[in-house]
């Protein structure tokens, strides 16, 4: 079997890719889905909230997918559900299974990769005590109970204040659970404010900052769980600890990139997005392998997804009619950066701007943004509030990126007032 | 004056709101926003997402939401009225699911295209 490309994963990085794809002149392009749907992760966030950027209009989850499978069916793109791609070569052959085919290996001239990503478990974060029933990642729960009609608890702590567990709070509530608590480790929520508001403090749903889970007790089920402040350097606090009679834990405690297949195939991965090393077109370090949204890095709204996929699948279609290599300069962390998106930019490929995603390490104030050259400053921007649960963005001209080799750093500034 | 957080856009901008001045609203940074934070204080609203049972379908349930928003006190009351409530696939995005919700005026409208299988 032979396409021109082939993109793995049917969520909204890979419906957003192949629609690009198609729309940049590639004729000959499938998307290969694990699930029996499209849509991925979209199908069981049912709340509203997306779109407000891609679309100028607020849509649930499920409606946000539905705009795109509309696209993809204008196109002849193909799909194949219910398929698992095992392995992916450094020939960029892709292995498959499925009920209908059989195996099948396609050869592809070009792939994007568009697996998302998994939840954190408890495993991930050493939870210590018993080992019962009725621990769950949010996001399990959100599918038991969106799709497929099973509340998995009646009185939930919820540890982690990520946005699935804020939205999965409020939907326990509604659907007549009682949640006692939304736990969080750091002084500050991972979360939007705006979930804070209307997923906690609509239905007096107590937040606590600096506090975690020390223990979880139950024979069968979940029977209780201790909870305790932390310090500074978030140890628990002796003495601190509080009790919560619930039957279930929930756990919102961070999102990983599913990069199985990347490492197989030998792609670079940066140790601090646990996503491919990408250059400013997405392309991964294997020639003609794109990479695309959470599998990336984790994303705070689908909006960005999208556009971020939009731009993997327009550069999948011109890597089918040119070669894109070329020197690239390295864009690394200074102060106060935990990680930025593209790695590496190709000056030559860069046409008007180039778009660098980023997160800061810490809160903020008034601050300033500096990107800098072997010491000079090539570009300063203000910014009055930065959080690590905030993807922050900058746009770099390509006038303001003329010339310069070797690295560039970014770092942040603190302003004093 | 109430100190809010928006929720009209992730954005969450810190908006202050003078009750004894009219509901004048500063901090927001946009019109949606200085709308959000009179309404908030004086008749606040939610649009409601929930699922309902659905017979035929790949899943078993079809996720719904309010035409428009409702009054916030609803709520629950609202997600209540779906309990019994049952369909049959096909069912398109935008199909009314429940007239006139608890006299409100508002419809629980499909979100997702289900198909019969």
């Amino acid at each position: 079997m032979n396409y021109d490309i082939v993109v793995i994963g049917g969520g909204p990085a890979g419906l957003a890719a192949a629609v690009s794809a198609w729309d940049s002149g590639a004729r000959s392009v499938l998307i290969l889905e694990r699930d029996k749907e499209l849509g991925g992760i979209l199908n069981q966030c049912i709340h509203n909230g997306f779109g407000l950027h891609y679309f100028k209009e607020e849509l649930t989850g499920p409606e946000y997918a539905g705009r795109f499978i509309e696209l993809l069916q204008q196109t002849g793109v193909d799909v194949k559900l219910d398929t698992m791609v095992l392995h992916i070569t450094d020939k960029k052959e892709i292995h498959a299974v499925n009920t209908v085919d059989g195996y099948m290996i396609i050869h592809a001239k070009a792939i994007i990769l568009a697996m998302g990503c998994r939840e954190r478990t408890r495993g991930a974060i050493g939870i210590p005590g018993d080992r019962p029933a009725g621990i769950f990642t949010a996001g399990t729960a959100q599918r038991y109970v969106n799709m497929e009609g099973y509340l998995c608890g009646k009185r939930v702590v919820v540890l982690g204040s990520g946005d699935i567990g804020l939205i999965m709070a409020r939907r326990m509530t509604l659907e007549g659970a009682e949640v006692l608590a939304c736990v969080e480790l750091m002084p500050y929520s991972n979360g939007l404010n705006r979930n804070i508001v209307q997923c906690l403090n609509d239905y007096g749903i107590p937040l606590y900052l600096s506090h975690t889970i020390t223990k979880i007790e139950g024979k069968r089920r979940v029977e209780r769980v201790i909870v305790s402040k932390v310090d500074e350097n978030r140890r628990p606090i002796p003495g601190t600890e509080m009790e919560f009679n619930c039957d279930t834990v929930l756990l919102s405690v961070g999102l990983i990139p599913e990069n199985e297949l990347t490492r197989e195939a030998g792609i670079t991965i940066d140790p601090r997005t646990n996503g491919a090393v990408v250059f400013e077109n997405m392309e991964t370090s294997l020639s003609g392998v794109f990479a695309c949204g959470n599998v990336v890095h984790v994303h705070d709204l689908v909006d960005f997804v999208s556009a971020e996929s939009a731009k993997a699948g327009a550069s999948a279609a011109a890597y089918l009619s040119r070669n894109t290599d070329g020197p690239a300069v390295e864009v690394k962390n200074g102060n106060g950066i935990g990680y930025t998106v593209p790695q590496k930019l190709r000056l030559e490929n860069i046409e008007k701007f180039t778009e660098l995603y980023f997160r800061a390490r810490q809160v903020y104030g008034e601050s300033a943004l500096v990107l800098s050259c072997g010491g000079k400053e090539v570009l300063r921007l203000h910014r009055e509030r930065m959080a690590p649960g905030e993807m922050e963005k900058i746009i770099l001209p390509k006038a303001k990126l003329a010339g310069l080799t070797g690295e560039l750093t970014l770092s942040v500034e603190e302003e004093t007032l | 004056m109430t100190e809010l957080t928006c929720i009209v856009c992730p954005k969450g901008c810190r908006l202050k709101v003078d009750e004894e001045n009219g509901f004048a609203v500063t901090g927001a940074s946009c019109p949606r926003g200085t709308a959000y934070g009179k309404k908030e204080l004086t008749a606040p609203t939610r649009t409601v997402t929930s699922t309902v049972a659905i017979e035929g379908a790949l899943h078993s349930r079809l996720p719904v939401k309010t035409s428009q928003e409702i009054d916030r006190a609803l709520v629950k009351e609202a997600v209540a009225a779906l309990k019994n409530v049952q369909v049959k696939a096909p069912v398109s995005t935008g199909d009314v699911i429940l007239e006139n919700v608890l006299g409100t005026g508002t419809d629980f409208i499909a979100t997702k295209t289900m198909g019969r299988i």
